[in-house]
């Protein structure tokens, strides 16, 4: 069984959680043109590496972030969304280590 | 013959030829008309078209690892073409034409078995979509109807009619359904290709992509360097990892998909039989065992573990439409990485750069689709980029027009 530690239930079966996507700056949809909203929903990175994700508790419908590697399936970090919406223009990790 | 088997069996003549079927990975060259990399059955399926139907025999397959070990080898080997869309029912029942006459055109055996494929709906939503796969299945000339729960019980006698209280109501039954031999497959197209002077190159991986502005003119490898003329990239889960380095976004993401096999029983079992709402299905291959299969992991990965979890739920299931099952041990399980796009098509053709074209998106469902992928795939690159009617609605650039060909609901389940 692979536990996930839920930043507000503690650590949890695997099982409970439901993956939600990569996290990525959402452009404004009003402005937006239809290749920019396309490339918004469609495209990730998928590459192999850390990753930042959102999940949900399913049981509790509260959505966090977990930071993991794809490639080894080891779960680095998992926190709260304020840590990151509070972060002006939500900088994904990505962009932010490279 | 009697006395002649034992001649042969003392002496040591042996009665047949014994060239090996596939000659060894050769030296590199610097230079080929076209590079293929992924030593697939979709990679050397479209060298097989390249050298049998336009002369171009100059091409080097380049595999990181060995022939058809990728998900050809990992894949559940259902081949069918009652898909809902007319794009995908048109593509799918090509290829269906393309393996039915696959071991003659090869003369190499790959256990081609078309015994029907059955799928349970539980539903009546799912009775109404059935009823829709049924007519345009029908319509593109395949064999699919609707069937009631009495023809089912004796198509296939030993099927729980009632699994995990979900009662089944009526079948789509597929009888163009099939399975085959994938690693035969895989063999036969690459015996097919080398003998026509196609290069196999395993334990080549290529690192990198060479470019000239918006071109893609050749491949570092570990082995070195090739220039050539075009490019082919059919690497199914590493797709997007590949595109990365060709340098551009693929919109693909890569999940496991897990499989299992059980020890072998005496043949029970014709039909491949799916529930649309169990997400699981199950089939008995000619040497007797039971191969099942559901859905994706829950999610992406790079990583071809197995999980407890897969093995808990997707047991539970097969042993609510076959009951005895529970009394078989299991002798494998597995997984491969599959590149799943949106829409569950393919994404087939051009790609931003020029000369590099693309197979990719085949997610848990490419197998079906080795034949008419490398005959299409062929057809693009003699023809310098000219994109074959049959695949043109697979273009990477439906998903920047909303022009998704979606056939979720006809491949979710059964792959
Ligand atoms: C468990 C499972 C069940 C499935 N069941 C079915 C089914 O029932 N029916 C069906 O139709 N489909 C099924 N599929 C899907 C099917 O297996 C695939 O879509 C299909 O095999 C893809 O073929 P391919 O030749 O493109 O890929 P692969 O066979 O994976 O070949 C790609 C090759 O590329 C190589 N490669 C990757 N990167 C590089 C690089 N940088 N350089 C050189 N080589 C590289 C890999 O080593 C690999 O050998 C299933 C898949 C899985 C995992």
């Amino acid at each position: 069984m692979k536990i996930l530690h839920c930043p507000l239930n503690g650590p949890r079966n695997i099982s409970e959680f439901v993956y939600g996507g990569q996290v990525k700056p959402m452009p404004n949809p009003e402005s937006a043109t239809d290749t920019e909203w396309a490339a918004y929903v469609f495209y990730e990175n998928n590459s192999i590496g850390v990753v930042q994700e959102w999940w949900l508790h399913a049981p509790s419908s509260y959505w966090f972030i977990v930071e993991r590697h794809n490639g080894s399936d080891t779960i680095l970090r998992t926190y709260d969304p304020s840590e990151l919406l509070s972060n002006p223009g939500m900088v994904s990790l990505e962009d932010a280590i490279q | 013959m009697p006395f002649g088997l034992l001649k042969y069996g003392l002496g040591k003549d042996y009665p047949f030829e014994r060239e090996p079927d596939l000659p060894a990975t050769p030296t590199l060259k610097q230079h080929y008309d076209v590079v293929i990399i992924g030593g697939g059955g979709h990679g050397v399926a479209t060298a097989y078209y390249l050298a049998k139907y336009h002369g171009i025999t100059n091409v080097a397959i380049l595999e990181k690892a060995y022939l058809g070990g990728g998900n050809t080898a990992r894949n559940t080997a259902v081949i069918r073409s009652n898909y809902l869309t007319p794009q995908g029912v048109r593509f799918y029942s090509e290829s269906v034409k393309l393996f039915e006459r696959l071991s003659n055109e090869f003369d190499f055996n790959i256990m081609y078995s078309q015994r029907g494929q059955l799928t349970l709906a539980h539903t009546d939503a799912t009775v109404r979509a059935f009823r829709q796969r049924a007519e345009v299945n029908t319509h593109f000339g395949g064999r699919t109807e609707l069937i009631d729960p009495h023809h089912i019980a004796e198509l296939v006698p030993t099927l729980n009619l009632n699994p995990a209280n979900m009662p089944v109501l009526a079948g789509l039954w597929h009888k163009d359904g099939a399975t085959a031999r994938h690693d035969a497959v895989a063999w036969g197209y690459a015996k097919g290709a080398t003998q026509r002077g196609v290069e196999l190159h395993q334990l080549t991986e290529v690192i990198d992509i060479i470019k000239e502005g918006d071109r893609a003119v050749g491949v570092k490898t570990n082995r070195g360097t090739v220039h050539c003329r075009s490019i082919v990239q059919a690497v199914a889960g590493y797709s997007a990892v590949l595109a990365g380095i060709a340098g551009f976004k693929l919109p693909l993401v890569s999940y496991p998909l897990q499989a299992m096999v059980t020890q072998p029983v005496k043949p029970f079992l014709d039909p491949l039989v799916s529930s649309s709402a169990l997400h699981c299905y199950v089939q008995q291959t000619s040497r007797g065992e039971l191969v099942f299969g559901g859905g994706s992991d829950p999610y992406p990965l790079y990583n071809t573990r197995s999980t407890l979890e897969l093995k808990e739920s997707l047991i539970a299931h097969a042993v609510e439409m076959f009951p005895f099952m529970s009394e078989m041990q299991l002798l494998r399980q597995w997984a491969g990485i599959t590149d799943m796009t949106s829409d569950y098509s393919p994404i087939m053709g051009l790609s931003p750069l020029r000369h590099y074209y693309l197979d990719a998106g085949w997610g848990t469902w490419g197998f079906k689709a080795t034949p008419i992928c490398g005959q299409t795939m062929a057809e693009l690159v003699a023809n310098d980029g000219k994109v074959p009617d049959l695949i043109a609605p697979f273009a990477l650039d439906r998903f920047d027009h909303f022009k998704q060909v979606n056939e979720m609901g006809a491949t979710a389940a059964s792959h």
